[in-house]
């Protein structure tokens, strides 16, 4: 069964791959969606069996890479956070499937869309059901390739083709460290599988590693280098810049890959080592810092887009922020809590706003919406509800985690916790003033769309609005329901051995002892965004304009995004290009055929004329020549061998 | 273990039995032509079968040559007929026998003139390839590594493109300035030890300072063979002007008869020296990954764009003979393989197109997905391997290496890993350009997808390419006995050599 949970999405994959013109649009959609649902059915009773019953497994499959001391098999490790992300991923992912059916109707290529979705599902199963850092890789990598070929699903578009080549590459630049890591991890324990390195790590919290004529504390290089694969995966800041071009895939893909599950990946890295982390502080000191400033930026961003999915992707990589903070203080628990909740939420929001597309007739500019909300009531409903959880309103999911993890900052009574807290803070009352911006833009106001797009809207069918309903209803109870297990009363039971702490401390319970001011503001102070929102875009209208206006220099710097694209274009992307085409005219070219061959070739020309008689011009003569040549030689050496 | 039959030399004659029977084969133009394309198949494909014994049969427990055969050849001068293969080599004529049947079949329609001569060629070619990588005595590997050149150098003049004379001569003077300092160094070891037989010569221990001067010798050649930076220009050109099927015999095996040759010769031989110039090989070895993605990035015509990784990808396998570590090696050896198999498919796949619209010149297409969606699939997969993803066999190699690197110098490790990034940039880029985007060129609106016969030519790349991904326990086990006696011998050798010194002081 648990085998069955993981395989079976790739067995949908294959079939409606390379099976997808015997069975047609249709029959690929039931077989991948058909396999995608039995497998949520099974990662719902995993989650039961593993987190809820406390029984941990591990089913070994066969031996991969055996090389020396280089041993990896490929082995599936169930323990309960293993058993969240699969429950997480295969539910999330059987939603976006069905939903698919739908909003892919009129595509022209049903059965290549459906299975790549099912094949990226079971990369990401494989990637949070691995035993040891290799196997982890490879489904890191493979859904880095299903996000690759998601985004540039559309092919004909240049700018998918771009975005997805930004996405691959970028990402190879986070997993040049994570790679890095994995080899620093084997020349440290002489093993790469969790369970050894995990029980060698303390013994090694003191150890040092020679890297790059550097005499470091081994731990910390090593987690630094396996966080920047995570920075890479999750869209952290310096390398995120993939993550809001990734908008160009179809709606469905943004939100199983880049919202609910693949960005996640880099955040589940970190609560999987979190033995490693907890003997690296200076490490977790980073992704602290690392995570509360991803967390403000890309809310500050967030507030000046106006492709709807965009400022939904600058709101996910925001958010993954504060679930990497929480990592960094060590609230491993309430980071993957908040994982959880915002896969059901955020998932929400990009299938509502994909919904707000397919009625909209494809249009994704806000600027260009407005006035919808009687039309599309259900949809209109739903991203209240998402919005809702996603700025922390009291009772809905987010509430409970992302408050959560404010807290455990604020708890950890360090500077870099109090950064940490004060950062969140401030991206909460953006959070709060981005979401309803964005659906006053879109649902109120005067319609600013063209009448034939107008009169064409209409309330998305059911294949679509089901898997939203189902959605909606964890992004109102997976808070409440979720709290007692991974942060409440149940919580060790629960976590079992899977998350580790250092033994005397229990971040989430200074999280709990924290001042009653500190529990109040977020919900202040979302409720503060929320009512900014309203006045600037609902009663005053002008104003934002105004702002934009007066603050022109703030405005544009947030418009093109703190300048990311344009800086990295010039730092590396140019000179690679310009370096690339030097190399090969000059070094290849002048200096090294200049001298070498074609110089020798010139000065050999001179000589070639006289002796030019004897040449015949037939290739065989040559290669003749040359077979008596070495017989010459030979024979040369056998007669003076035999004289001495 | 021994065979009754001498079953390397079957392996090593049966091509040029075949060669001699296309030679007999008489009739109007068509007839021959098409009754030299099915016997050089046949007997190609009968080496294959006849191959697979080697791997059937080898034994994995031992580092020993095995299969071994030895007849007095010269003998007033010591030299043999001897052949044998160990864990390493026998990969690399598994590695010719599988390759060139598919040459043979690439070759089908695109080869129209001196079909005859063609395939007799081919099937020479093959025989010395075998034949060097089975060699066990030094004069008989020389004759073999000399005289692949010649069919070689013949298929790039005669069945090449524009230029290919031009290619022809860069190819064969570069390889062959090498290759004389070779001669040279196999006669002053001659002198020394007075034996050209390799496994004997393994054993032997030489002066340390002569040890240098024979590796830089040794070093000349097989640096042009791999080929290493700055004696790759010969490479792209030769590639861009032969035909398909021998840039794929080129980019598989030829280029791996240089690193065979550090294998075979400079490390066990020349343990000090080796220690001496390790750091010269990972210089020269991390400049060719950087700097020849680097130009791959900026190429233009597709085969030059190949041919470029292709020096990045041997890039990685030098770095990983010289860690002599157990993972840099066994790396470097699955690199090679895995190399010689996606490279191999990455010429095919241009060749594909070529024999379709004739040109390499990549603003010639975008948009074949349209047309040819097999074709895109077929192709990603090979990009996929090149660019090393995890589950290809592309990755298996390249992370051995780093993991057997950071062993042994993490700035190499760190510096060669950038490798994977540039890698990832200009295949993707290339593929992008090729596959993806709008149909917009007339030519191109009516271009075919694979037939079958090109089907069956990259099948069995890809399942070999998947396999070695997933599960390369096969490849492993089988080589696993012969590095690490390689790496143990090196130690051994090591530690006598300083307690030498240290008598001597």
């Amino acid at each position: 069964m648990y085998a069955l949970a993981i395989f079976l999405p790739l067995v949908g994959a294959i079939l409606a791959g390379f099976g997808g013109r015997a069975l047609g649009d249709r029959g690929a959609q039931i077989v991948t969606s058909g396999c995608m649902l039995i497998s949520a059915v099974l990662g719902c009773i995993i989650l039961a069996e593993v987190g809820l019953g406390g029984n941990p497994q591990t089913v070994e499959l066969f031996s991969w890479i055996n090389s020396g001391a280089f041993e990896v098999n490929w082995t599936l490790r169930f323990d309960t956070l293993t058993a969240v992300m699969v429950f997480v991923v295969t539910v999330v992912s059987s939603m976006v499937h069905v939903y698919s059916i739908g909003y892919m109707s009129h595509d022209p290529h049903i059965p290549r869309f459906m299975s790549y979705l099912s094949f990226f599902t079971f990369f990401m199963l494989m990637l949070v059901t691995a035993d040891n850092l290799l196997q982890m890789f490879f489904g890191w990598e493979g859904v880095g390739l299903c996000s690759y070929l998601l985004i540039g699903f559309w092919y004909e578009k240049p700018e998918a083709n771009a975005a997805a080549i930004k996405a691959f590459v970028v990402n190879r630049v986070g997993d040049f460290g994570f790679a890095l890591g994995i080899m620093g991890v084997f020349l440290m324990f002489n093993s790469i599988s969790f369970e050894t390195i995990f029980a060698a790590a303390p013994g090694k919290a003191d150890a040092t590693i020679q890297f790059l004529g550097f005499e470091a504390h081994a731990l910390t290089t090593l987690c630094i280098l396996l966080f920047i694969g995570a920075m890479g995966k999750s869209a952290q800041l310096g390398l995120h810049t993939w993550l809001p071009d990734a908008m160009e895939g179809p709606t469905p893909v943004s939100a199983l890959i880049h919202a609910a599950t693949m960005v996640t990946a880099g955040v589940f890295m970190v609560a999987r080592l979190s033995p490693l982390f907890e003997y690296a502080p200076d490490a977790l000191t980073l992704v602290t810092i690392v995570g509360a400033t991803t967390c403000l930026f890309a809310a500050t961003v967030a507030l000046t887009q106006t492709d709807i999915k965009r400022v939904i992707a600058y709101s996910t990589c925001s958010q993954l922020g504060y679930m990497f903070f929480a990592c960094g203080v060590s609230a491993y628990s309430a980071g993957i809590f908040h994982l959880t909740t915002h896969a059901f939420f955020k998932a929400l929001l990009f299938l509502g706003a994909g919904s707000v597309i397919h009625a909209m007739s494809s249009e994704q500019d806000m600027r260009r919406m407005g006035g919808i909300w009687k039309m599309i009531p259900v949809t209109y409903t739903l991203m209240w509800i998402g919005s809702l959880a996603l700025a922390g309103i009291p009772f809905f999911a987010g509430f409970y985690s992302k408050d959560l993890i404010i807290e455990a900052a604020f708890g950890a009574n360090t500077s870099v916790g109090m950064y940490a807290f004060w950062m969140g803070i401030i991206a909460a009352i953006l959070t709060a003033f981005y979401s309803w911006r964005l659906i006053i833009m879109t649902f109120h106001g005067e319609s600013r769309a063209d009448e034939k797009t107008l009169a064409h809207v209409h309330e998305s069918p059911k294949v679509m609005l089901i898997p939203l309903l189902v959605l909606a209803v964890g992004a109102i109870f997976s808070g409440f329901v979720g709290y007692a297990y991974f942060a409440g009363d149940n919580m060790n039971a629960f976590w079992g051995d899977s998350i580790f702490v250092l033994p005397g401390t229990d971040p989430i319970a200074a999280a709990k002892q924290v001042p009653a001011w500190v529990i109040t503001l977020p919900i202040v102070v979302a409720v503060v965004g929320i009512g900014a929102a309203y006045y600037a875009y609902m009663a005053k209208p002008d104003l934002p304009g105004l702002l934009a206006e007066r603050f022109q220099g703030t405005y544009k710097f947030l418009l093109n995004k703190w300048y990311f694209d344009e800086l990295y274009d010039f730092l590396f992307v140019r000179p690679a290009h310009r370096l690339g085409r030097n190399l090969w005219k000059d070094g290849d070219g002048a200096v090294i055929d200049g001298l070498g061959p074609d110089g020798v070739a010139s000065a050999a020309r001179y000589l070639a004329q006289k002796v030019a008689s004897m040449q015949s011009g037939y290739v065989y003569h040559y290669a003749f020549a040359m077979l008596i040549g070495v017989a010459g030689i030979v024979t040369w050496y056998l007669v003076v061998g035999s004289g001495g | 273990m021994s065979y009754s039959w001498p079953i390397l030399s079957l392996v090593t004659f049966l091509p040029t039995i075949g060669a001699l029977a296309i030679l007999l084969i008489r009739g109007d133009a068509k007839t021959v032509a098409r009754n030299a394309r099915a016997t050089a198949l046949w007997t190609s494909i009968a080496t294959f079968i006849v191959s697979i014994f080697l791997w059937v049969g080898f034994d994995t427990s031992t580092a020993d040559f095995q299969f071994v055969e030895k007849i007095a050849w010269i003998p007033s001068f010591g030299i043999n007929y001897h052949m044998g293969v160990d864990g390493i080599s026998v990969f690399f004529v598994l590695l010719s026998t599988f390759l060139t049947p598919l040459c043979i079949l690439a070759s089908w329609e695109a080869i129209e003139h001196r079909v005859k001569e063609y395939m007799i060629a081919f099937l020479v070619l093959e025989t010395l390839m075998i034949g060097m990588f089975c060699a066990l005595d030094f004069v008989l590997f020389y004759i073999f590594f000399e005289a692949v050149l010649i069919p070689m150098f013949l298929i790039i003049g005669i069945w090449g493109g524009g230029r290919r004379v031009y290619a022809a001569f860069k190819f064969f003077l570069y390889t062959l300035t090498g290759s004389v300092l070779m001669l040279i160094a196999i006669l002053v070891i001659y002198f020394e030890t007075e034996t050209t037989d390799i496994p004997t010569l393994l054993d032997a221990m030489l002066d340390p300072r002569m040890q240098l001067w024979l590796w830089l010798a040794f070093f000349a050649s097989f640096a042009v063979k791999v080929p290493m930076w700055p004696v790759h220009t010969w490479l792209p050109d030769a590639h861009v002007e032969a035909p398909t099927a021998g840039s794929v015999i080129l980019a598989g095996v030829l280029l791996k008869m240089g690193a065979y040759g550090f294998l075979r010769f400079s490390v066990p031989m020349l343990p000090y020296a080796t220690e001496y110039f390790t750091p010269l090989i990972y210089t020269l070895s991390i400049v060719a990954v950087i700097y020849t993605s680097l130009v791959a990035l900026a190429q233009e015509d597709m085969k030059k764009l190949i041919a470029y990784s292709s020096v990045a990808h041997m890039g990685f396998v030098t770095i990983g003979i010289f860690t002599l570590t157990q993972q840099g090696v066994q790396g470097a050896v699955v690199q090679m393989l895995s190399h010689g198999f996606v490279s191999g498919a990455l010429f095919l796949c241009v060749g594909v197109i070529y024999d379709r619209i004739h040109t390499r010149e990549i603003a010639r297409y975008g948009g074949l997905v349209e047309r040819m969606p097999k074709y895109a699939l077929v192709f990603m997969v090979f990009m996929l391997a090149s660019v090393g993803l995890p589950g290809t066999s592309g990755f298996v190699g390249e992370f051995l290496i780093l993991v057997g690197a950071f062993e042994a110098n993490t700035w190499v490790a760190a510096l060669a890993t950038t490798g994977i990034i540039l890698g990832a940039a200009y295949m993707l880029y290339l593929y992008r350009r090729v596959i993806f985007g709008k149909l917009e060129k007339d030519d191109l609106k009516a271009i075919l997808d694979l037939n079958p016969r090109e089907i069956a030519i990259f099948a069995p790349l890809i399942v070999v390419t998947v396999w070695m991904g997933i599960w390369p326990a096969p490849f492993l086990e089988v080589m696993d006995a012969s590095i690490a006696n390689l790496i143990e011998q090196h130690k051994v050798a090591m530690n006598a050599l300083q307690s030498v010194t240290v008598a001597g002081n």
